[in-house]
């Protein structure tokens, strides 16, 4: 048996493997994966346990069917979920996982992530476990900047416990717990996000396997931590929360899609190929307000800057849905700007303590400066 | 070594206790710390008891406000910081009042007068001037105006009033330097050190702590002064320092990563009094220590469950109230089989209660402070060095079984301190771990595959499998799982099986005997201890024997599992009582365990049993046996 792990010696970028695509910034000291890969390598042997009809499998085939793309050793990937029907997660990936407590899925990953560099750390968690019970590991996470990649399965219900509400869903919401309706207003998890200094905040649906494909890669390039909030049906216990960004007549109206460098617009289309509505800065609040383009013309447009230096844009996008009717709702990548990484800052304080005082010397240590000696 | 103490009488003694009182913001700490470093390098063997308010600075002169630093130093080997001291030095009247009930008639009493107005001494209640109204006959009361000594002394010193009344503190420390002979190079040098980027202030401060030497040296006041003399044959062979508890639990969890070759991860929310380890660990990220200040008691935990997955060793240190918000981690960790190490610095509870006093009620906390059968080792250091050993072994524990261990440690040794024979780093143990690195399991039909909670048939200890480990790629989690697969489970048999083997896994841990101490062996009562009881009951079993009694003594390392021969030992004797600073929780544990009818001897006053206390209950227990 080996006296250690690769990785936990040292934290040398591995050797890339020729022909393979250069790993992102993000990944750049995880092994890369010798072989093809298949979507059948990420397969566990578990038998998939979610309701039949359930939004969960459709994010876990997309997330199997981007980790060959994603191309690194599989055993070092992990994924860390907390309790709820979408942290059964990491026992259907053949990586290596932790099926934790609920709410504290970003701490242990935290923990995990900080300590081991050479690993792409996931967390899988939902509406519950990231934004009620673990909603301050959550916040915390995001404002560190430690290299995780958040997948929050938001389907706006409590699940696993049998249909109580949660803290995304509507107020005013009829459940077993709140048969006559409830009482607290929902949280906006892009609008959380962005508040607690995410430095990528993202929004995709389960049943949009190529939009989930594209938002899991950019999550993937990120350095630091990415949430990406998905839009998962509950077709037990909420189902069809999310058919107004699913049905195509209706999306028209309710989906903002938003692209990096592209105008804000959507819609029906005009007569420029794009979006008939848009979005615009009203000069007066300083708020953003939807036009119609081909009323009030396309000048003044906003066009979507994810790698904007402040988040009041995106926040203000964030707002422009309506917590019931989800009209309005931005879908794409809110932000993904680079600033200082945790564990990358660990590290280098790490050796740059190293550097000044000398590698340790517990001799030395124990002594201290103050001794004397007895003599026999 | 010290400046010459004058032409004075000079008296010798054996042993003294002194005790620094005075508002929060005098500065009490930092004279006891110097005073306790000027002793320790003089070669006296020493004890310290730290006793400060939660609040950084309550209201000034008041009863609350009080901070006081005791030190107990020797020619011989001692256990306790003292009962009584020999010395008080009260810096001001709330000081007087907060402390003159545990200073015996006859003790030496320096009081600085500047403090004692109508005014000061109306704010605690004194009708009249204590100094003045006989209430003291019987001390030998030395009055001394510090303040306005130490403003005369600092004169050449473009100081204000105020300002250079601060330095009053080093002022007595003079004094008290002069009375018991104690070096002084030291003290120089350190406040050099410590005010360097201010050395107007260094040199005002080196300038009281003078004054105070040649007040003590010159005035008529103090005729005499004292010797202690080196502690050299207490000591065996071998290079000594001073260290608190905190501190030597630090080392040792330096020392431990260091032999297990694992980089040390801590995961930490500040906490009175376990704050002091995360300052000491933060400084040493020389060794790979990564110290993670979390954004709550369970992310500190957590980030540290997280670390040990990934082959950190990993820490989380907290005191009571943290233990309550760990737990359901801790269950996780229990259920996972991952091995780290959980610091519980004990203060005074419940709730928030005493956080700057030391109990030690949580000792059935960490026993079974978790939801479903969560056996957990436990390991309790008994002196402030002995912290330092007690994380290795902790770390033992937690490497050998895969398992989360406890680390009951109190804000008594947190902060009290004591010679340490520094070990010989040769010497310390070799906690070197094998992480699994291939399969370990051949299933009927001949497939090579690894599972995760196959068993090392000796310890019951679970592979290690890191990620990153190729072909090991496995998935854990906080719901049962079937045996070796790891795979959930919820199976009745194999649910009954786990349970009953994690149990069995704790039970097996190898702890070494406890030995008994029992000169003659025919004692009939055997006091039992654990933890930072071990000073005082030691020194009360000592004057128990110096009385001409017979009287054995044990005290637990471990508490879970208990020693293998506890039931021989405890059947041994006709009568068995355990002092404790709970209100009996290892009484419990033994006389559940062993069906022995212990005796308790509890006290929860937020501070260490005193010596005398202990020999007089112990006294009474051997009467009425």
């Amino acid at each position: 048996m080996a006296e250690t792990s690769p990785g936990l010696a040292q934290e040398t970028a591995p050797a890339q493997s020729a022909g393979a695509p250069p790993a992102p910034e993000a990944l750049s000291l995880v092994p890369r994966a010798v072989g093809k890969q298949s979507m059948k390598d990420f397969k566990s042997d578990q038998e998939v346990r979610w309701c039949p009809g359930c939004g969960d499998y459709a994010v876990l085939a997309a997330v199997q069917g981007f980790m060959p793309e994603l191309g690194l050793a599989k055993e070092n990937i992990v994924f860390v979920s907390g309790i709820g029907c979408s942290s059964r997660f990491p026992y259907y990936m053949n990586t290596y996982g932790m099926h934790s407590i609920h709410g504290r899925a970003p701490a242990i990953a935290t923990g995990l992530a900080s300590s081991r560099r050479d690993l792409s750390v996931w967390v899988v968690t939902g509406d519950g476990d990231a934004l009620s019970i673990g909603g301050n590991h959550l916040i915390h996470a995001l404002r560190r900047n430690v290299n995780l990649k958040i997948l929050l399965f938001n389907n706006r219900i409590y699940g696993l416990t049998k249909g109580q509400y949660s803290p995304t869903s509507e107020a005013g919401k009829i459940t077993k717990s709140t048969p006559m309706g409830s009482l607290d207003t929902p949280f906006n998890p892009v609008s959380l996000a962005l508040g607690a200094e995410s430095s990528f905040v993202a929004r995709t649906v389960d049943s949009d396997r190529k939009h989930l494909t594209s938002v899991l890669r950019a999550a993937a390039d990120h350095p630091g931590t990415a949430l990406v909030e998905i839009y998962q049906n509950c077709n037990i216990f909420n189902d069809g929360a999310f058919e107004v960004l699913k049905d195509k007549e209706q999306a028209q109206e309710a989906v903002i899609p938003l692209e990096h460098g592209r105008p804000i617009r959507f819609g029906a289309p005009a007569e420029d190929g794009l979006g008939s509505r848009g979005v615009v800065r009203d000069p007066a609040t300083g708020d953003l307000r939807i036009i119609d383009v081909t009323e009030e013309g396309t000048e003044g447009v906003l066009v979507h800057d994810a790698q904007a230096a402040t988040p009041t844009t995106a926040f203000a996008l964030s707002r422009l849905a309506d917590p019931d009717t989800l009209h309005h709702t931005p879908i794409g990548v809110l932000r993904d700007v680079r600033r200082p990484v945790y564990d990358t800052e660990m590290a280098s304080q790490l050796e740059h303590a190293a550097e000044q005082g000398g590698k340790g010397d517990l001799s030395a240590l124990l002594h201290g400066n103050d001794t004397w000696t007895v003599v026999g | 070594m010290g400046r010459d103490a004058g032409s004075k009488e000079v008296r010798r003694l054996d042993r003294v206790i002194i005790r620094f009182a005075g508002d929060s913001g005098d500065g009490m700490q930092l004279t006891g710390d110097r005073f306790t470093s000027e002793t320790a390098s003089f070669g006296n063997d020493l004890s310290t008891l730290p006793n400060f308010p939660a609040e950084i600075r309550a209201p000034a002169g008041t009863l609350p406000g009080v901070s006081s630093f005791q030190l107990h130093f020797a020619d011989h080997d001692i256990l306790t910081p003292g009962d009584a001291p020999n010395v008080l030095v009260a810096m001001n009247p709330a000081a007087l009042k907060a402390n003159i009930a545990d200073v015996p008639r006859g003790a030496e009493i320096i009081v600085n007068t500047d403090e004692f107005t109508k005014r000061a001494m109306a704010k605690v209640g004194y009708a009249g001037s204590p100094l003045e109204d006989g209430s003291l006959d019987g001390y030998r009361v030395h009055q001394v105006p510090l303040t306005t000594l130490t403003v005369e002394a600092l004169k050449g010193f473009e100081l204000g009033r105020k300002e250079a009344g601060r330095s009053k503190n080093m002022f007595a420390l003079g004094l008290l330097s002069w009375m018991y002979h104690r070096p002084t190079e030291q003290t120089e040098a350190f406040l050099r050190s410590k005010f360097a980027k201010k050395p107007d202030i260094a040199e005002a401060n080196i300038g009281a702590f003078r004054a105070g030497w040649n007040f003590g040296e010159t005035t008529e006041d103090f005729a005499v002064s004292y010797e202690v003399a080196p502690a050299s044959s207490a000591f065996p062979p071998g290079t000594y320092r001073n260290i608190s508890g905190n501190l030597a639990l630090s080392y040792g969890l330096v020392a431990a990563s260091q032999q297990a070759d694992l980089p040390l991860f801590l995961g930490s929310y500040p906490i009175t009094p376990a704050s002091d380890v995360l300052h000491e660990l933060s400084k040493h990220k020389n060794f790979g220590v990564r110290s993670f200040q979390a954004e709550d008691e369970i992310a500190g935990i957590g980030a540290a469950l997280g670390a040990a997955f990934g082959g950190s060793l990993a820490v989380t240190t907290t005191s009571g109230p943290g233990v309550a918000l760990k737990s359901e981690t801790i269950g996780l960790a229990v259920s996972l089989e991952l091995p780290m190490l959980i610091i519980d610095i004990q203060r005074g509870g419940p709730s928030t209660g005493l956080p700057t006093k030391t109990e030690q009620a949580d000792l059935l906390q960490a026993m079974y402070g978790r939801n479903g059968e969560a056996p957990v080792p436990i390991v309790a250091p008994s002196t402030p060095a002995d912290c330092f050993t007690a994380a290795l072994d902790a770390a033992r524990i937690a490497l050998t079984y895969r398992t989360p261990v406890f680390l009951l440690s109190d804000g008594y040794l947190a902060n009290g301190s004591e010679p340490w024979r520094i070990p010989d780093v040769d010497d310390l143990p070799d906690l070197r771990v094998r992480f699994a690195s291939g399969t370990n399991h051949e299933l009927d039909d001949g497939t090579e595959v690894f599972w995760p909670y196959k068993r090392d048939p000796h310890t019951l200890a679970r592979p290690w499998a890191v990620p990153g480990t190729p072909g090991l790629e496995h998935r854990i989690g906080g719901i049962e799982k079937q045996d070796g697969t790891g795979n959930i489970s919820y199976d009745p048999a194999n649910h009954d099986f786990m349970v009953r083997t994690r149990q069995a896994k704790v039970d097996g841990v190898e702890v070494p005997d406890t030995e008994v101490d029992d000169p003659s062996g025919d004692a009939k009562l055997l006091v039992l201890g654990w933890g930072s009881t071990y000073g005082p009951i030691t020194a009360a079993v000592r004057r128990v024997r110096a009385a001409g009694d017979e009287i054995a003594q044990a005290h637990l390392r471990h508490l879970n599992p208990f020693p293998r021969n506890l039931s021989e030992v405890l059947g041994r004797y006709e009568k068995v009582v355990i002092p404790e600073m709970n209100l009996g929780q290892l009484a419990t544990l033994i006389r559940a365990r062993y069906l022995v009818d212990a005796q308790s001897y509890t006290q929860v006053r937020g501070l260490p049993f005193k010596a005398e206390q202990l020999a007089t209950a112990l006294k009474e227990a051997l009467a009425h046996g």
